[in-house]
């Protein structure tokens, strides 16, 4: 047997192999995305009102936890990071934890040094 | 002659025909790739974002974010970025089920609704400049074209990749698995909207 046609057995076999399938992740319903653009829209709704209405010292900390659950659900729900594979959440999350911590410590910086 | 043991790793993609693609992750190295992009994304977005944070107080001999913000308008913006995002997992949705006519549809859509927000960017720019907010009027006014135009050129970069990618759909030049690269081409676009959430909570609603 040549190495080519090991190569080829090996690819036909993984192939085939239901054990190897790509971890694609679960395929859900249009109806689901649907749902999930309401939420995302009832979110960006309450965040507008905050431009309208005084939520006194309740606005900050609204919005940033809508502005973080809005991010999360299009992570998690659309871009299926829920159902994928682990391996591409360690990749993104990784990266925006970096970015996270690193640019806070800067600006934490600055405000310290501004004093 | 030696038997040659067929080692089990996992495997990947499939093809249009089934057939899959041997990696070593048992991953596809495409979507790898993308997501790896996208968590670098974050860092370029987080120094733009934090720069933004960092200035948007010192608009000394210029207008003020209050001054010229239209709050409303930039609302109706998010919005058709938000779903343009939904058409873009129905797309993503319709090509898992091999149904690429309505992922076309959904597809060009997206592409719409990209280029009303990049349209609204274009007019909200040229309202703000009339108003006496150049690119080097203030730090304020810097740090703020800067992040919502890097954010404007990923919309349209977004955009052109999905005008090619219907093109490609439309002539059957698309290689592999079809359903992937449309999936990557929306992990892409998603991407971009997760940023707007972030600019438009911290750069409109948030008051200087």
């Amino acid at each position: 047997m040549t190495a080519a046609h090991a190569d080829e057995l090996l690819h036909n076999a993984q192939a085939t192999d239901p054990e190897f399938a790509d971890a694609h992740g679960e395929h859900k319903s249009d109806t689901y995305y649907i749902g999930v653009a309401a939420v995302l829209f009832v979110l960006t709704a309450l965040e507008v009102s905050t431009y309208y209405f005084d939520f006194g010292p309740a606005f900050l900390p609204m919005l940033i936890t809508l502005m973080g659950i809005k991010f999360v659900m299009v992570v998690l729900l659309f871009m299926h990071l829920k159902f994928d594979s682990r391996i591409f959440s360690f990749l993104f999350w990784s990266g925006f934890a970096l970015a996270v911590v690193v640019y806070l410590g800067v600006l934490a910086s600055f405000q310290f040094f501004a004093g | 002659m030696a038997d040659i043991t067929i080692p089990k790793a996992a495997p990947v993609a499939h093809d249009d025909h089934g057939v899959g693609h041997y990696t070593s992750t048992g991953l596809s190295n495409n979507k790898l790739a993308m997501w790896l992009f996208l968590g670098s994304e974050c860092l370029l977005f987080g120094g733009l974002i934090s720069t933004y944070m960092l200035y948007r107080g010192r608009f000394q001999g210029g207008p003020s974010p209050e001054q010229v913000y239209d709050i409303p308008f930039t609302s109706i913006s998010s919005f058709v970025l938000l779903m343009s995002s939904l058409t873009m997992v129905l797309a993503v949705a319709s090509a898992n089920r091999n149904d690429l006519r309505n992922a076309r549809v959904w597809l060009l859509s997206t592409a719409v609704l990209g280029a009303t927000f990049v349209g609204g960017q274009v007019y909200e720019f040229t309202a703000f400049y009339r108003e006496g907010l150049g690119f080097t009027t203030s730090l304020f006014s810097s740090s703020f074209y800067t992040l919502t135009g890097f954010h404007g050129v990923h919309v349209t970069a977004g955009i052109i990749m999905i005008v090619v990618l219907v093109a490609m759909l439309n002539k059957d030049k698309v290689h592999g698995h079809k359903a992937e690269t449309i999936e990557i081409v929306g992990l892409y676009w998603h991407f971009v909207d997760i940023v707007w959430i972030v600019i438009f909570t911290l750069v409109y609603l948030i008051p200087a």
